[in-house]
């Protein structure tokens, strides 16, 4: 399309501004990054996402579209030349959806829990996350990613998350490789594609950030 | 090819209504099965085995579940008549953010209308009117959220907006007063027969609220 002006206003260790950043990247769109301070939100980020204030806000010629899962199927509607992030059967996309739904529901609460919970919360925590991370092994099976041969909506919403393991394990006091082996290898089959190597920060530089957050939440 | 289609319900869950008004609305025949929530039927816990609960609706023998994407799902399949969503992508993805707005803010309002009390009941109220407000903004001046037509955002918040008469009573809240146009929006919504023959009477909903209430003893 000719002329496209994309934007992008997301928030460096936003591991939902990092399932856009994949998308785009994956799509090959170019785009304008917009790092935001959340402490000091900019009159263009409280005007294009009045409701809940929140980054990533994706903006298309103009137009913003808001909440990660959302931005990944406008993206995939859009630029649907190269990459389906769906496919195109309609059962087979509710299960991609349901899947996605489940990462945001499931595994990001828990996740966020093992690092700013204790005690007995932290355990349930704990033992429910790595519950989880084997129902999503089952429904991965044999297949290289969740989308089949090629990173699907599963996989782009996941995959961030993996940026935060080395937090969960170190403040939750957890180990992930062990219970997990067929998921660590999807997530480094994963890292092997350079548009997820190209959104996703460091893991130490995420892991800093984290004890900064404990700290200014007082959970330390 | 004959489908075969199944809803596991609830007749009191806003999620199981929208699935019955989306299937109306496309003239969809349907089996419908209604599950006691105590005590799970082994179709329901062997079709929704990750979350258990209903709506799950099953089409030819697969099951779909979360109804916002059975909502979806529902529109893709049977794309010939009543579209719940716009062709336009970007159209599509502002009603997504709104059926969303709803699932996030609506229905947990809706839960603490009738358990809170004092200064709580007061903020609760004043945080659910300002989201209906939000809501009536999206309006517009259109008929329905869907245009003229009941869209994806119509059919997510009717359930929680038929609570609504039910609230006012226990809430000591008018809402006919503060939102003029989100009760002429419910009005035009009742008037289609898919929709009032999908969701339960309001005196139904108001008596199981009262004998809630007696149980919690929070009346």
């Amino acid at each position: 399309m000719a002329s496209d002006e994309v934007v992008l206003l997301d928030f460096w260790p936003s591991p939902f501004g990092m399932r856009v950043r994949i998308a785009l990247a994956e799509k090959g769109v170019k785009y304008e990054y917009k790092n935001q301070d959340l402490w000091n939100k900019s009159p263009l980020l409280l005007q294009t996402n009045p409701v809940h204030k929140k980054i990533p806000v994706l903006i298309h010629n103009g137009k913003p579209v808001c909440e990660s899962l959302i931005v990944l199927q406008y993206i995939d509607e859009v630029w649907n030349h190269k990459a389906p992030l769906l496919p195109s059967d309609p059962y087979l996309r509710s299960q991609a959806k349901f899947w996605a739904d489940f990462v945001d529901k499931k595994i990001y609460v828990l996740g966020w829990k093992t690092w700013s919970t204790k005690g007995e919360e932290l355990e349930a925590a704990k033992k429910e996350f790595i519950d989880c991370i084997k129902l999503l092994e089952v429904e991965l099976g044999d297949k290289p990613f969740f989308g089949g041969e090629t990173l699907g909506i599963v996989d782009v919403s996941l995959i961030p998350l993996y940026s935060w393991f080395s937090v969960y394990e170190k403040f939750g006091n957890l180990s992930i490789e062990p219970e997990c082996p067929v998921f660590v290898a999807w997530a480094k089959r994963c890292l092997e594609k350079e548009s997820v190597t190209k959104s996703l920060p460091d893991q130490d530089k995420v892991c800093d950030y984290a004890l900064w957050r404990r700290k200014v939440l007082g959970y330390e | 090819m004959a489908d075969e289609v199944v809803l596991l319900d609830y007749w009191l869950s806003p999620f199981g209504m929208r699935l019955r008004i989306a299937l109306a609305l496309k003239g969809i025949k349907y089996e419908h099965k209604e599950e006691d929530l105590t005590n799970k039927s082994p179709l329901l816990l062997q079709s929704n085995p990750v979350h258990k609960k209903i709506p799950v609706l099953i089409h030819n023998g697969k099951p779909v579940c979360e109804s916002v994407v059975a909502l979806q799902y529902i529109d893709e399949v049977w794309n010939d008549t009543a579209p719940l969503l716009p062709s336009d992508p970007y159209l599509k993805s502002q009603a997504r953010f709104w059926a969303d707005f709803v699932d996030k803010k609506i229905y947990g309002y809706g839960k603490a209308l009738w358990t809170a009390k004092g200064e709580e009941l007061e903020a609760v109220q004043k945080d659910h009117l300002d989201c209906i407000k939000l809501l009536e903004g999206e309006l517009g001046d259109k008929p329905f959220f869907g245009g003229e037509t009941i869209g994806l955002l119509d059919v997510t918040l009717l359930p929680f907006a038929s609570w609504f008469s039910v609230y006012e009573k226990f809430g000591n809240l008018s809402l006919e007063a503060a939102c003029p146009k989100f009760i002429a929006w419910l009005k035009r919504c009742f008037l289609i027969q898919s929709v009032s023959e999908s969701l339960p009477a309001a005196e139904k909903l108001y008596d199981y609220v009262v004998q809630m209430k007696k149980k919690l003893g929070t009346e």
